[in-house]
Parts: structure tokens; sequence; C-alpha cells
């Protein structure tokens, strides 16, 4: 189980040159790679690439592939890719509960075993007996670890998480840091986070820096 | 000339000093014309009769087109309700029938006017003459006419060559022809003239329907008229359920193939929109042998106008004997005149014997006798007791 | 700050004065003639009226054909919006081609879709060949008794309005975000929309659906040229009992406009009960975790479908306008003939053109004073339910009171009426259409205006307009193309008296005239298309007189 990206460049719609050069990169089931990059780089068009939300008129060359399979010829929704932003993105018109229920595979048969996985991941996540609140009523970071129970309750084969403490305060910033490594680890799935923050970095096992095209 | 002719006048006759006044008034005046939009040829006609009325008089016509009459009477109820008795909106209204009697007996209508229009000396008013009972409803010159109304039937003769003669033989055409004939719907005049029509062929005894009608003549004068409906409805475009809103609607669905027969209640009308280009060339008018009712459209002025001496100015320049021939070139308006030949001079004579012909027009003579209309009260309730028959 | 406290109060009355007071009155009025009590005649109270109205032959069919058509098309064009809406969120420049879409006239489009679907229209045509026919085929369009026809019209004209009202409630959003999240979940991208996304937009969508619901349960003009007439829907019921020489026949009309509007009252209720039970199914249905299937081109279609329909239909306008004669079953007319435009009373134009540019030009003047006056006062003006009353009540319940009211006012049936009357459907549009562009402005351009010693005024005159100049553009075109589609405003306040685009075509429509028809409501659909466009060139073409004295901005 492995995430491996060969000789990926992205282009904005109508540059002439792509956004930095040409990144290749393993990252072996269990991994968390950092991936470090000033904004305004294409951090967020790496993360769209691997995911598959890459808005029409960018151009993508390079080789994405998940366990060997070619990622690039699969719609975004059955790649088995997860992702996790900034905001939490909790649909507001549906409970906690109801927000993690959602992603569980439907392989997951039965309403009894559904409600019952949704319970285990709140307890989880510390938030046991906040299924039926609304997303509203959570603070930023209770709504940051719902976010990633949720991405991780869909048994996804990889997850990319985009600057997913930056909204945090930074007291708030390091313990989530801690709990989002440590549910990584257990998954056992290849996990990539950008970020401009060193600290965010250091925390991964292994860091690399996004170069600008020019530097080839 | 018509200028000195006026002035040598002036001093003989009052009432022709009285029009003086009348013109000198109208002067400068625009006459709301409330009259029913839904046929172009007659809003032209109102048109030029605006620019020659403005050319001659000084007066102008601004038409006010109506979906239906009783739009226009319903306007002037409403402002004699809220107590509005001068400069009311309506000028003149082309009117009929019911919409007459309603305004009538409500005390709306300014007159009588029409024995003091120096052209009225051409149309017999004679107490009998068609010009002077208006749905068996006297006049008494409340109401000037206009335009001649017959009602007649066309057909395609391409499609349909074969007609019924009477008004009872629709029954079996229809049946060899299901859904290719139709009538306006009732709430609508056209509508209510089909049944009419029907109803003075089928009456028991026709000459009850001069009288206002009583619950026990409707029941027993109508009886046969319901009967034949009955059978002939469900052979109906549609399987009668549905009616065009009025006989130009009822034309369109001639015109695209979608029924055989139309209506009109003026026998000109099929060959001006065959003339345009509406109509088929192969459509023919006929009408049931033993006749068919008629009558006669007029305007009348409501007692609140704010324009009268305008509107009676107008009412005048329809009776002039050149605007009549006019009016009844095919390539105009088509509509017979309702002048009495007898009181034309040679010149008058002249201008109508110079009108074009066209194969659909039929000869006055070729539409057989004219049958008296209905006491109006009998339509409001024909239509009422349709209405309630037909509901779903 | 007390200058401007009176000054929100007078506009406040004001408002009250121009927009509640019309309606209250036309309303009460309508209300007392339900009862037997009308202006001028008098009248003893009483529920005679009702009792009249509720055995009017067909009634019942009529409050059946007016649910069936009002909430079925209400409810096919909300389902239909919402894959719509999701395929077009992506899709830059949508509302620019949706807006235009919207502001073609009922009237017109109606007129359109009538020659499109007649037996007679092209699709027979276009079937007669390969099927042999020599008549038109007797299907009984438009008109059917089921009201479809109507159905199909109403659907046409909501659709793009409910796509624009769900476009602008999405466009604060992180839209791309949350599709990604979804979509990471495993959801098919329709499907992220439909469950996780749009849910979130509806309680913005709901004002916008209630008029909706209103406006197709008392539409007069489309149901006049598509809808069944035996029996008709209800509305034009009204309408006929409202038209009809025997005054005494207003009661039942009044007596039914309150029925109209209990109707659409209890269709709101239902509507609000019903979205618990369909919220409850919809997180059934999410808890379940299907991930749905997506359906590539199926939104393309039906997006080609819902704009490919009307613009054929006013082709067929556009073909019938120049036909010669054109007999069943040719596809194409004989001619091209000009005569019919020979025939336009070009005065009926000017009509249409004068009355939109002088209410436009009041209801902007008004919407400018609103948000001025808010600015000034730090604080909302709280008319929300004031401005939504005249779009949440059925026309036809308030009009014909409106009129007897100007009437005994001593404001008689005229262009003043009708003025009055569209302000009271243009300006709440306009105000709309304005009140995010003006709310958004960035106030540190305002602070640093005042700080250079700009009076209030001057910063209005110098600063907000000309920096508004493209959104009060477009909330002209939207004025006017509001004012444009008025059919009763006209009918009912103008008596006659005044003639506009919108009425002459469907006069006509009655007519047996189709080709005058026609170019009626051929002009009907290209005006307030002109005023659209001027919307966009106007401004695009005086920043290019800017751009030359070296604006960057």
């Amino acid at each position: 189980m492995a995430l491996e990206l060969r000789d990926v460049t992205i282009a904005a719609p109508g540059a002439a040159q792509p956004l930095f050069a040409p990144i290749g990169l393993r990252i072996a089931a269990g991994e968390v790679l950092g991936v470090g990059a000033p904004s305004g780089m294409g951090k967020s068009s790496l993360i769209a690439a691997i995911a598959g939300h890459l808005p029409p008129g960018f151009t993508l060359h390079g080789q994405i592939a998940l366990e060997g399979c070619d990622l690039r010829a699969l719609p975004a929704e059955r790649r088995g890719v997860g992702v996790m932003f900034q905001q939490a993105h909790l649909f507001a018109h549906l409970s906690i509960g109801d927000n993690l229920a959602l992603a569980l595979p439907p392989g997951v048969r039965g309403r009894a075993a559904r409600q019952a996985a949704v319970v285990q991941a709140l307890e989880r996540a510390g938030l046991a007996g906040m299924a039926a609140r609304a997303p509203a009523s959570l603070s930023g970071g209770q709504r940051a670890r719902v976010a990633l129970m949720r991405a991780l309750l869909a048994a996804p084969r990889a997850l990319l998480l985009d600057e997913p403490f930056a909204a945090l305060d930074p007291g708030l910033r390091a313990e989530m840091r801690g709990f989002v490594m440590a549910h990584l680890q257990a998954a056992q799935i290849p996990a990539l986070l950008v970020s401009h923050d060193a600290s965010d970095l250091a925390a991964c096992a292994r860091s690399l820096a996004l170069r600008p095209f020019d530097s080839v | 000339m018509r200028l000195l002719l006026a002035a040598l006048l002036l001093g003989a006759s009052p009432a022709l000093a009285d029009w003086s006044d009348t013109l000198a008034e109208a002067r400068g005046q625009t006459v709301y014309w409330h009259a029913w939009g839904g046929d172009p040829r007659t809003n032209d006609f109102i048109a030029w009769a605006s620019t020659q009325t403005e050319a001659r008089y000084g007066v102008t016509i601004e038409q006010v087109k109506l979906t239906d009459t009783a739009e226009a009477v319903a306007r002037v109820l409403a402002e004699q309700a809220a107590g509005q008795d001068t400069g009311g909106a309506v000028d003149l209204i082309w009117i009929n029938g019911p919409n007459f009697l309603a305004m009538k007996e409500a005390g709306l209508l300014h007159g009588p006017f029409v024995a003091d229009l120096p052209n009225a000396r051409f149309v017999d008013l004679g107490p009998d003459a068609p010009a002077s009972v208006d749905f068996t409803v006297p006049v008494e010159g409340y109401e000037s006419p206009w335009r001649l109304a017959k009602f007649v039937f066309a057909h395609d003769a391409a499609r349909a060559p074969e007609v019924p003669a009477t008004m009872a033989g629709f029954v079996d055409w229809a049946a060899a022809h299901p859904g290719r004939m139709t009538h306006p719907n009732p709430a609508n005049f056209m509508g209510a003239s089909f049944l009419k029509q029907a109803l003075v062929e089928l009456a028991p005894d026709p000459a009850v329907l001069a009288q206002p009608v009583t619950d026990a003549a409707f029941a027993a004068q109508t009886a046969p008229l319901w009967a034949w409906y009955d059978a002939l409805r469900p052979n109906l475009w549609r399987q009668g359920t549905a009616f065009p809103e009025n006989e130009s609607v009822q034309a369109q669905l001639l015109a695209d193939g979608e029924v055989d027969v139309a209506m009109f209640f003026d026998p000109a009308a099929p060959a001006a929109l065959i003339e345009q280009g509406i109509l088929p060339d192969t459509v023919r008018v006929f009408t049931p042998e033993a006749g068919s009712i008629g009558n006669i459209s007029f305007v009348a002025i409501p007692f609140n106008a704010a324009h009268r001496a305008g509107a009676e100015v107008v009412a005048d320049f329809l009776l002039d004997p050149a605007t009549q021939a006019h009016m009844q070139d095919v390539t105009v308006l088509g509509s017979y005149s309702v002048l009495d030949p007898a009181r034309l001079d040679a010149d008058a004579q002249a201008l109508f014997d110079a009108l074009p012909s066209a194969p659909a027009l039929p000869a006055l003579a070729d539409l057989g006798p004219t049958l008296p209309e209905p006491h109006a009260s009998w339509m409001t309730r024909l239509t009422a007791e349709w209405a309630a028959r037909t509901a779903p | 700050m007390g200058g401007a406290h009176r000054a929100v109060t007078g506009l406040r009355v004001a408002l009250l004065l121009l927009i509640g007071a019309p309606v209250g009155l036309g309303a009460g009025l309508t209300a007392l003639a339900a009862l037997g009590w009308q202006p001028g005649l008098g009248g003893d109270l009483s529920l005679a009226g009702f009792a009249q109205a509720l055995a009017l032959p067909g009634i019942g069919r009529s409050l059946w054909l007016t649910l069936l058509t009002g909430l079925g098309a209400t409810l096919i064009a909300l389902a239909l919006s919402v894959p719509l809406s999701g395929w077009l969120i992506g899709r830059a420049g949508a509302a620019r081609v949706l807006a235009p879409l919207l502001a073609v006239p009922h009237a017109a489009l109606a007129l359109g879709l009538a020659f499109l679907l007649a037996p007679s229209g092209w699709i027979a045509r276009l079937l007669a060949m390969p099927l042999g026919w020599s008549v038109p085929p007797a299907w009984p369009l438009p008109g059917d008794p089921w009201g479809g026809a109507l159905i199909v019209g109403l659907v046409l004209k909501e659709v793009p309005f409910l796509l624009l009202v769900t476009l602008a409630a999405a466009a604060p959003r992180d839209i791309a975000a949350e599709m990604a999240v979804g979509r990471s979940l495993g959801y098919a991208p329709g499907r992220v929309w439909a469950r996780l996304i749009w849910p979130q937009l509806y309680p913005a969508l709901r004002l916008p659906l209630f008029i909706t619901l209103s406006f197709a349960l008392s539409v007069v003009d489309m149901a006049l040229i598509l809808g069944p007439s035996h029996p008709p829907t209800l509305v034009v019921q009204i309408l006929r009992l409202l038209m009809a020489p025997d005054l005494a026949l207003r009661v039942p009309a009044s007596a039914l406009a309150l029925v109209l509007l209990g109707l659409i009252a209890g269709v709101v209720a239902l509507w609000i009960g019903a979205e618990r039970g369909v919220a409850s199914l919809g997180r059934h249905m999410v808890r379940a975790g299907r991930r749905g299937r997506a359906w590539p081109g199926c939104a393309a279609a039906g997006a080609a479908l819902g704009a490919g329909l009307p613009l054929l239909a006013l082709a067929g306008l556009a073909l019938w306008s120049v036909a010669g004669r054109w007999t069943f079953p040719q596809l194409w007319p004989e001619g091209p003939s000009l005569a019919r435009w020979g025939r336009v009373d070009w005065s009926v134009l000017g009509t249409t053109l004068g009355l939109g540019v002088v209410v436009t030009a009041l209801a902007l003047a008004l919407a400018v004073a609103v948000l001025e006056a808010e600015d000034r006062a730090r604080r909302p003006l709280r008319i929300g339910a004031l401005i939504v009353l005249p779009l949440l009540l059925p026309q036809i319940g308030f009009l014909q009171g409106l009129t007897s009211g100007f009437l005994v006012l001593g404001l008689p049936p005229g262009p003043g009426a009708v003025i009055w009357a569209e302000l009271l459907f243009v300006f709440p549009y306009v105000l709309l259409a304005l009140a995010g562009p003006w709310r958004a402005l960035d106030p540190a351009h305002l602070r640093a205006a005042a700080g250079l010693g700009a009076g209030p005024w001057r910063v209005l005159g110098r600063i907000k307009l000309p920096l508004l100049q493209r959104p009060l553009m477009a909330a002209a075109a939207i004025g006017f193309a509001v004012s444009a589609a008025q059919y009763l405003a006209v009918l009912l306040p103008g008596a006659g008296r005044v003639a506009v685009l919108a009425t002459e075509a469907v006069t006509l429509s009655s007519g047996a005239d189709r080709r005058l028809a026609a170019v009626y409501g051929l002009l009907l659909a290209l005006l307030p298309l002109l005023g659209f466009a001027a919307a966009l060139v106007v401004p695009d073409w005086q920043a290019r007189d800017r751009r030359g004295a070296g604006d960057g901005a």
C-alpha cells in the first residue's frame, strides 16, 4: 500500500509554465509525508490533482498511482482518497452523527451496525454523546476532529490534508496535530500533509518542499 | 362644398344648428371607442376612421381594444357606482344585445341621439326596421347602427364538400365527421349565437322567443335543443370538452385544418380572411335553408362620456354613405351596409356598385331569409343552462 | 444622527403609503366586495357571495386544476432545478444566460409555446411527413383539460428563476471544497449536490419558492393562452366574472379571490409541513450511505431542453410574424411577408417602453433611497415583509379592489394608476437586485472619502453610484423586464385605456390572425432582452472611454 507520484507538474489555465518543478514521491502505508511551500505555489492544486478535483482548465502531467493503480483514470469519488481542509466543511443540515454516518461505506449494513460505528467514532474523537448536536454548536477543534473521523470512517486508501490546522489557535493546534497523527498511524494508510507551517512539517516523519519551476 | 351646404342650412333647421354646435364642441376631442379588438381588420378600419374624422372634424379616435364588450360595460357600471357622472373613460362602445339591454336598463346610456345625426336620414328608422330593434329590445335612439351582422357558417369545400342543410342535420354530419366541427364557447357572443340559431330552428313555437324568457317557456322551447345538442356534442372537436374562445379562434382552427366548419356573424368575413391569406381559398359560406338570425351592430354613448360631442360626430361619420361603402369593400372590412338603398342618391349608390367582388363573397340574396333574434333574456338563460349542462 | 433617524422614519412612512397602502386597500376592498359591499354601491354584508361562487358550474374542477397546475409546476420546476443548478454551479457565465431567459415575459413564451404544441404547430408538422398526416392530429394541446400545456409553460419560466436564486444562495459558499469533501467520501457529484450541499441552501430558497408557488397558483396571462378553458383555472374564472357586465358578479368574483388566497395559504402550510417529512426522509437516506452513480449528460440534456424549448418557441413566433399562407402539414410557410409588421400599432410599443422607463426609474430611485437611508442610519430599514407582500399575494386578490379604490380616491384608471400598480411588483425586484452589490461596497473606500471631507451626498453621488454603475444597470434591466411582463397590473388599473405589448399579445392570441399575434409576442419577448443587452453593453462602453484616461482599476 503506497501513494506514488512521478514527475508531476500542474499548470494553471493559460499559464506558460507549471506552478512548481516536477515532483516525485512515494508514501508508504502508515507514513505521513509533509509538503511545504510558500502560499501561491500550488500546494492545494497538488492535493486537488491527487484527489481528482483539479478545476477544468488546469493541465496535469506525470503519473499518480495508489497501490500501483493509475488514479488519473478514475473520477474523484472512485479514487478512495480522503481529503481534509482547513475548514471542517461539516454539512450544516445534518447532525454530527449523520455527518459521520454518511461517510460509512454502504458495505456496513444494518442500522444497528452503522449506528454503533458512529458512536464508536465519536468516542474515539472524544465527542461521546454528541451525535445529535448540530455542527454549528461545536468548537473549531471539535469540528476538525469530526472532519478527520468522517474522512477516516469512509475507509480511504490514502488521506490528503490541506492546511488542516491553519484555522486553529496555536494551543489547540499542537493538540489537534497529535490527535491527527495518532489516528493516521492507526489507520495504516499513506497520508500527505501540505502546510506552510514549519512545526506541522516537523511533526511529519518526512517532509519535502515544492520548488519553483524556474529552479529546474 | 359640405361646409357650404351646412352653412346654408344653418339658419333653416334647429337640429342642424345644434349639430354645428356639436361639431364645434367636438373639435380637438379624442374619442375613446371601446371596441372588441380581436379582428385586426376592424382595428385597421377604426384607425382609418380616425384619420378621416381628424381631417374633417378635428376629432381623433382612440380604439380601446377589448377582448369582450362586457369589459366596457363593467367599466361604466363601476364609474356609476363610484359616483363619477362626468369625464367617464368610455366615450363610445361597439355594443349589441344583452350588453345594450343591461346598459339601457341601468340608465347608463346617453340619448336619444340617433335622430339628431345628419346622416341618420339614410337609415330606415321606422318602428319595425332592423335598425330600430336590437335583439327585440327597442333601440329608441340610444344606439346608432354601423354594420350589418348575419349569422353564417363557413366550410372548407376542399376537405368537406358536403354540408348540412338544416341545424338538425349537423348531428348526422358530425357523426360522419367526428371531431371536425365545434362552436365557440357560449359564454362568448358567437357561441351563444350558435345555440340561438339552433333554438330558432328547433323551438316548437318560435314566436314565444320574442317575449322575455320565463321558466316554463324556457323548459318547453329548449327541450328539443338540448336533445339535439346532447346528440351532437360527443362528435364535436375534442369530444365537446373544450371550446374555442370566440369566432376568431375557431377561424384559426379552420385555417389550421383542425376543424372543417367555422361560423361568423359577418357574411363577408371568410372572403376577407382568404384575402389576407389566413383562410385557404377553398372556404365557402353557407346558411341553413330556413335562414339565419341577423342583427345590426351599434355604437352607444355612455351617460358620463367625457367626449360626448366627439362620440356623436364619430357615430355620424360611420353612417356616411362613403364610409359605409368603404366598409363594404371586401379588401377593407366587407361588412354589409346598414343604409337603406332606397334612401341613397345616385352618387352614393354608385360608390356601392363600384365595389370589387370575390368568389367566397356571397350575394346578399343567396343567404336566405334573416330570422329575428330571440329576446335578449333568452341568451343569458341559454348560456347559463349550457354552462351547467356541460360542466365536468 | 437625529436627521438620519427622521429621514428613515419618513422613508418608512412613504414606503408604507406607496407599497403597503395600495396592497392593503386593494385586499381590503376585495374582502369587502366578497362579503357583498362595494364602494359606491354599498350592500349588506353576507356570505352569499361565497355560496354563489361555490355553486358556479365546474368550480370544483377549477379548484382542482389550479392546485394541479400551480403545485405540480412548482414541484416539477423544483425537482428539475436541483440537478440543473448542480450542473450550472461550476460553469461561469451561467447567470448571464439565465437572466435573459428569465426576462422573456410569460405571455410571449406562452404564445410561442402554444404555436409549438398545437396540433398544427411545428412539432406536429415535423411528425406529419413521416407519419403521413394530412390533417392535424386530434391531440388536445394547448388548453388540454388537465392543464399539461400550462404546467410546461410555467415550468419553463420557473426553472430559470429557481436556478438564479439557487446560484445566488450558493455564491458565498465554498462549493468546490464541499464538493471535494463529498466526492472524496465516495459520493457521485450529483448526489453530493442534491443530498449534502443543496439542502444547506434550501432555507434561502424558501421565500422565492413561496413566491413561485403563489405566482403559479394565480397566473393569468399564461393560463389564458395555454390553460384549459372549460372550466378554466380559478384566476381565469375570477377574471371572467370581473369582466362580466353584471356588476353583482364582482361579489362572487371577489369571494373566489379570497378562496384562491386561502388555497395559496393552505398550499404553503402544506409545503411547510411536508418540508419536515422530506428532510427526515433525506436524513434517512443519507444515513444509509448509498453513493449513487454519475449520470453524465443527463443534466446537460435537461439544460438543453429547458433552454431549447423557449428558444424554439421564440423562433416559431419569429417565423409566424413573417409567414404568408402556412397550411398544414407544410414545415415552412409561404412568404416571407412583412404585411403584419406594417399593421403594428407602434404607439403600443411606445407605451410599453414609456411605462417601463418611468416605473423602473421610480423603483430605482426608491431603492437607492432605501439603501442610502440604511447606510446613514447604520441599521436595516426592516421593510422586508412590506416588500414581498405584493409578490406573495395573488395579484387578482388586490388589483381589482385597488382599481376601485383608486377611482374612489380620485385616481381614475389610466397610465397613472398603471404606473403605481406596476411599481408594487417592480420595486421589490429592483431593490433585491441592488441590495447585494450595495451592501458589498468596500467600506474602506467610503471611509476614505469621508475622511477627505466629502459629505454623505457627495459620497453617494461621486463614489457609491459610479462604483455601482453596473449593478444599477442590471437592476434597471430587471425592473424593466418585470414591467414589460405585467398583464393584470395593466389590464385592471388601466381599464383598457392603457395598451401595452403584453395586453395586446394576450388579446390577439384570441384573434384570427396568428401572424399579428406573433409580431406582438416577438416584440414583447425582445423588449426586455434589449434592456439586458443595454445593461451589459453600456458600462463596458463607458469603461472603454475611461480606460483612455489611464484608469487601471
